[in-house]
């Protein structure tokens, strides 16, 4: 059974139309980029995926549970589906290990000195165990970022959804999120990334979706979709030659 | 005839000056608690609770404080309740606070960036709870300036219920201004005192504004 199972999903901003009936399946393990020109739903998709917003059609099937829009149906969602943002978004009053402990604490009721291990635990998953009672506003982007990642993965989650988290970042610490990313793959996370990093969709992602117009343009494993573009609109994407 | 001293009406204003400042406290502590529950009301999820405590709050907002009083004092009267003026102070003081409160603090609460909600929402917390641990200990950052800055305007106020009788700083001194007929005098050192109330509270709001600029750091 698929982990997360998209049917014919619909969204829209009043008039406007931006899902138009996606459909997809994720297998437990897989990783998946999904690429596109911005505006082409991609980032929406992630956010229905995790109830951030609410679709209007179609349903979507995490872990065989139907997502539904009141809050404790959202909860446990969000308990299996965990999501990292382009902004990180960490909680500046904290320091990057109370980030990892609070939901923890508050979702989970997980005692305190069990959190601040996992915590540890975690953030040395990420190379930033030192980092442990240092403020966001302390650290590099690509070190927030990192913990936002460890954050995530302290629930505990089965899946990871992944929005443009390398786009906010300078070139230079791209690389030691995509890293983290990397080996989160091997270890057999479940990942959906909207990505614009081709390169490491195709060294790491097991298929591709290429999202236009709000709809599944074309799917496949990196190695075809990459290249043979089968559509125009993906080969102007990709740039490619003729 | 008596003669009065210069002591003899400070000290007399000085000692109504109790009750406008127990007055005040009151207020500030009470009109805190209600516009706290109006706070999450008006930021939480209900649309009713929403609608009903904005229109709560447009109503004390758009209405003057003095005609709120009246309300509390006769109105009630009206029913049968008999308020002493004390007790119609306080609520009517209250209900006014609370509605200028909960109207700062949702501003501060909005100023936090639409981020914070969405990454602890998707870390599985509730309304509440995001409230709890994520946006109010960075709204209460932003919110002590305004609020301190709101209290000077409970402490002056409070004035008005001079009108229904309660004896507080201004009816004490109407009060003594009828016994000595040294209305300058008395209404000079009313307003002094007033001006050491509030003094303070706008000066301490420009500090800790000045303060929390400077450490933008968010602890």
């Amino acid at each position: 059974m698929s982990l997360i199972a998209i049917t014919e999903v619909k969204k829209r901003f009043g008039d406007n139309e931006v899902l138009k009936g996606i459909n997809i399946d994720v297998e437990p393990r897989e990783v998946i980029a999904i690429i596109g020109k911005s505006g082409s739903g991609k980032s929406t998709l992630l956010r229905c995926i995790n109830g951030l917003e609410t679709i209007d059609e179609g349903s979507i099937l995490v872990a065989g549970a139907q997502l539904l829009p009141d809050e404790l149906h959202l909860k446990a969602l969000r308990l299996k589906v965990g999501m990292i943002f382009q902004q990180f978004n960490l909680f500046p009053h904290l320091t990057a290990g109370r980030n990892v402990m609070l939901s923890q604490m508050v979702v989970k009721k997980v005692p305190q000195a069990e959190a601040e291990a996992m915590a540890r635990k975690m953030l040395d998953r990420v190379g930033l165990a030192h980092k442990f009672d240092a403020y966001p506003e302390e650290l590099s982007g690509g070190q927030q970022q990192r913990v936002a990642i460890a954050r995530a993965l302290a629930m505990q989650p089965m899946a990871l959804l992944c929005d443009e988290i390398t786009s906010a970042l300078d070139p230079e610490l791209v690389n030691e999120v995509l890293a983290v990313v990397k080996e989160l793959a091997k270890e057999g996370m479940t990942l959906l990334m909207v990505t614009h990093e081709m390169r490491f969709a195709r060294e790491v992602c097991s298929r591709v979706v290429f999202m236009h117009q709000g709809r599944v343009h074309e799917i496949g494993p990196p190695e075809e979709v990459f290249a043979h573009p089968k559509t125009p609109e993906l080969q102007q994407f990709l740039g490619v030659q003729h | 005839m008596n003669e009065f001293t210069t002591w003899d009406i400070l000290r007399n204003l000085l000692l109504a000056t109790r009750w406008t400042i127990v007055l005040s406290l009151a207020t500030f502590v009470f009109g805190g608690i209600v516009g706290l529950i109006l706070l999450f009301m008006r930021t939480g999820k209900s649309r009713v609770l929403r609608n009903v405590a904005w229109g709560y709050i447009e109503v004390l907002q758009g209405t003057p404080l003095l005609m709120q009083l009246f309300l509390a004092f006769f109105g009630l009267a009206l029913f049968g309740l008999n308020v002493p003026p004390w007790l119609a102070a306080g609520l009517a003081l209250t209900l006014w606070t609370s509605a200028f409160l909960a109207e700062i603090w949702r501003g501060c609460v909005e100023a936090i960036a639409k981020g914070q909600w969405e990454a602890s929402a998707s870390l599985g917390m509730g309304y509440v709870q995001q409230m709890r641990w994520v946006v109010l200990p960075q709204a209460f950052k932003i919110a002590i300036p305004p609020t301190v800055g709101f209290s000077v305007q409970i402490v002056k106020g409070t004035a008005v219920t001079s009108i229904i009788g309660f004896v507080e700083l201004l009816k004490a001194g109407t009060i003594v201004t009828n016994a000595t007929f040294q209305p300058f005098v008395v209404y000079g050192f009313v307003a002094l005192i007033y001006f050491a109330l509030c003094y303070p509270l706008s000066m301490s709001s420009q500090v800790l504004e000045r303060k929390l600029n400077v450490a933008h750091r968010n602890h």
